[in-house]
């Protein structure tokens, strides 16, 4: 040890200011005292212009009355809840458009993407075509599409159009029945949640026994039997206490139910197609990804075409498939900012409406990039451990 | 000694046979990719349904029903909203597309100055195809006329202000000159900081690597529209009072700062992939960092990340359309805008007018696209893994 640091602090042959580490710490050094400088001047002038303007600073302004309204609002809100509040809304819709986005955009993406693999020419073509023509269509042009183009012009509510379910489609948005849980409904969830348990514990004991004695089980059956048949039993067992609230048309509009604007539809259809072209092609290349020889090494051991696919083909394929799947929910998410510009409620659209109105630019930009951060590496986080534990474990 | 062998060989090639009738032919093709198995038969009577209740609407609503030309709303509406089409008619009213073209393409430029926009894409298309046609030679003094050249030229003609032309307010700029100046020069940005950026995430320079890491890593964790945010409400807060800058200078600061970082992550891809090999066979000519780069590692790890590279500039050029957030007036913007035109509106506007800057956008992407894959083959020298 002490030798090799001698060897290294021999001095260079050259001249000093061709010494790669000189070079470097010099080069360094003018970095940071750029960095400060203009760092100190920012911060300067950030101070000097507030003064002139006369704004605020700091994030006293959260505590203060909003007094402005949001539409659409998953907790309660009124226009006296504070600018706080009504951020709190904001990211709760960023994140309700977000999810319902997400596992939409991947159920799409999965179809077409393996529609693009399937063996029928016409299936194919129209899978090759759905992503080529949303891939090259920006999200934005997608949302007003939906927008203006055509849950705009959907008919008055006198004319709604009426769907399964005692559901119905207007200019206003879609209405479908509320849901009312009556007494002793809770038992259904205690149900439900009971039977997702037990057949967890069920599949799990069965993957034992399979690879203790080579017995298989039926767990899909199983398990579809105690997830649905205990709260059904539950629902019975309760005295049937759900009930609904159906839409019902009255002269201008419909009442009761439940509503969701067009807003929320345009944003949640516009990104779940747009992103989905990009999932199709994800899922593509992670099944091609995978080299034949794996298909018909398990064919040679006896599987069947739903075993290979199920116990050779997608595991494999996950391992391509994840990471970059995980950037595109993380697009999806970011997109979903688009909000603005039709008006749906979300983070960016309040914290810009609290920017206007209390003039603070920095603190509102300041926490609509730490949100959006925070969300961002969640996301990858969960994506991260799901993806560890998919991942291939050497030997 | 022996005469007679009892084995023959054949001395020419057997004549090839045609392959038999069930594999060859229409008939064989539909059976094999159309109805393979029962599974198949249903798959393909399910498309044929959708593409029949999908495709023929929408060319009735294209083409057949369409108004192509027209003075104003009445040839686009029906007879009950007040216009000369019977009711239930239904059809793309391109006469909208038609009457506001000059406006979609570039904004509320003066109409008598818009010869100097036009002047600009033509040198632009003049420039750019000998660039990206492989077989016609000089292409170094191509790109510097492109890449140096023009812009100052663009310049000089679009704002104006100088040798006598009136200068032309940035406001007034719209459509798709917006969209292609704006990707244009994010690109010509973007792609050199995102080679300083890549280069800087991979240096041995501890503070350089961490400024350029929280750099990347911060701008990729948010949306555009924060950043377009930033770039319209913090930067003229961050400038001295007094100074203040073009909002379209704003808008492409903010754009070409997003693709920058998207671009180091996909030149670090790159970068990543070179072999330590040709670092260290660089290293051992005598080369120094920048020599090194430049002759001998960029070129091989740009090669590599062509794809990437050109999603990048694809996904910038539809991002552009953000800047309507901040109240500029792109191609979908000016689209937008012209909704709420009362000599037009009619139901079919709205629709009419999205499709066709859809079809521009989708035009360009899918050009670009195509020909960042017809690079990739031809510049496959067959050392991909």
């Amino acid at each position: 040890m002490a030798s090799q640091e001698v060897i290294r602090e021999e001095p260079s042959r050259g001249s000093f200011i061709n010494d790669p580490k000189v070079r470097g710490i010099f080069f360094q050094a003018v970095v940071v005292i750029l960095l400060v400088a203009g760092v100190w001047w920012i911060v300067h002038n950030v101070i000097e212009n507030l003064q002139r303007l006369h704004i605020a600073s700091g994030f006293g302004f959260l505590k203060n009355r909003a007094g402005f309204d949001i539409p659409v609002r998953p907790i309660a809100y009124t226009s006296d809840s504070t600018y706080g509040d009504a951020i709190i809304v904001g990211l709760i819709n960023t994140l309700i458009v977000a999810g319902a986005g997400i596992i939409t955009a991947t159920i799409i993406g999965f179809v077409v993407g393996i529609g693009r693999l399937s063996r029928n020419w016409l299936i194919r073509k129209i899978c090759t075509v759905y992503v080529e023509v949303f891939r090259n269509i920006p999200p934005l042009l997608v949302i007003f599409f939906w927008y203006s183009g055509v849950l705009a012009v959907l008919p008055a509510p006198r004319d709604s159009f009426n769907l399964p379910f005692g559901s119905f489609l207007n200019q206003r948005g879609f209405y479908f029945p509320r849901a009312i849980w009556g007494e002793g409904s809770w038992l259904i969830f205690v149900a439900l949640l009971v039977g997702i348990a037990m057949a967890w514990f069920v599949a799990r004991t069965a993957r034992q026994r399979q690879m203790a004695t080579g017995q298989q089980f039926p767990v899909l059956w199983t398990s579809l039997a105690l997830i649905v048949g205990l709260p059904l039993l539950a629902y019975a067992l309760s005295g049937f206490p759900l009930s609904f609230d159906f839409p019902k048309q009255s002269t201008f509009n419909l009442t009761g139910g439940f509503q969701i604007g067009p807003e929320f539809l345009s944003l949640y259809l516009a990104l779940s197609f747009y992103t989905a072209s990009f999932i199709a092609e994800i899922v593509r290349a992670g099944i091609l990804g995978v080299s034949k020889g794996q298909t018909e090494a398990a064919g040679a051991l006896g599987l069947r075409p739903g075993s290979i696919l199920r116990l050779v083909v997608v595991p494999q394929a996950m391992r391509i498939v994840i990471p970059p799947l995980t950037s595109q929910y993380l697009n999806l998410t970011k997109n979903s900012s688009l909000a603005i510009a039709i008006g749906y409620p979300d983070l960016t659209a309040i914290a810009g409406t609290v920017l206007n109105q209390t003039g603070q630019a920095v603190e509102g930009v300041l926490i609509m990039m730490v949100v959006y951060l925070i969300i961002s590496l969640v996301t990858s986080a969960v994506m991260n451990v799901v993806n560890a534990r998919m991942a291939l474990v050497e030997r | 000694m022996q005469e007679h062998d009892t084995s023959w060989v054949r001395t020419e090639m057997a004549l090839a046979q045609q392959a038999p009738a069930g594999v060859r032919g229409p008939l064989a093709w539909v059976r094999k990719n159309l109805v393979g198995s029962v599974g198949d038969v249903i798959l393909t009577v399910l498309a044929i349904a959708l593409v029949v209740m999908i495709v023929p609407p929408i060319i009735n609503w294209a083409f057949i029903s369409a108004q192509w030309v027209g003075p104003d709303r009445t040839v686009c509406a029906t007879a009950a909203q007040g216009g000369i089409q019977p009711d239930g008619w239904s059809g793309a009213c391109w006469a909208f597309v038609n009457a506001k073209f000059g406006q979609l393409m570039l904004g509320r430029y003066p109409i008598e100055e818009r010869w100097r926009p036009i002047l600009v894409a033509i040198l632009f298309v003049v420039l750019l195809v000998p660039l990206l046609i492989p077989r016609v030679p000089r292409k170094g003094l191509n790109a510097i006329l492109l890449f140096l050249v023009l812009p100052i030229v663009a310049f000089v003609l679009l704002v104006g202000g100088m040798f006598g032309l009136p200068h032309v307010e940035t406001q007034l700029w719209g459509g798709l000159l917006v969209t292609l100046s704006l990707s244009f020069v994010g690109i010509a940005v973007s792609l050199p900081m995102g080679i300083v950026l890549a280069l800087g995430r991979r240096s041995k320079m501890p503070i350089v690597k961490t400024l350029c890491v929280i750099f990347i890593e911060f701008v990729r964790g948010i949306p555009l529209i924060t950043v377009l945010f930033f770039a319209s409400v913090m930067l003229p807060l961050f400038l001295p009072a007094g100074v203040s800058f073009d909002k379209y200078l704003r808008a492409l600061i903010g754009v070409s700062l997003f693709a920058a970082a998207y671009m180091a992550e996909v030149i670090r891809g790159g970068l990543q992939a070179i072999p330590k090999g040709q670092y260290e066979g660089a290293d051992s000519l005598g080369l120094g960092y920048w020599q090194k780069m430049t002759l001998i590692v960029l070129p091989q790890a740009l090669k590599l990340v062509i794809p990437g590279i050109v999603n990048t500039f694809i996904g910038m050029f539809k991002d552009t359309s953000l800047v309507i957030i901040i109240s500029m007036f792109d191609l979908l913007g000016v689209v937008k805008q012209n909704f709420a035109d009362a000599n037009w509106a009619t139901p079919q506007t709205a629709r009419s007018g999205l499709i066709f800057a859809a079809f521009v956008f989708w035009l360009f992407c899918f050009g670009m696209s195509r020909y960042s894959m017809y690079t990739e083959r031809r510049l496959d020298t067959g050392h991909k893994r």
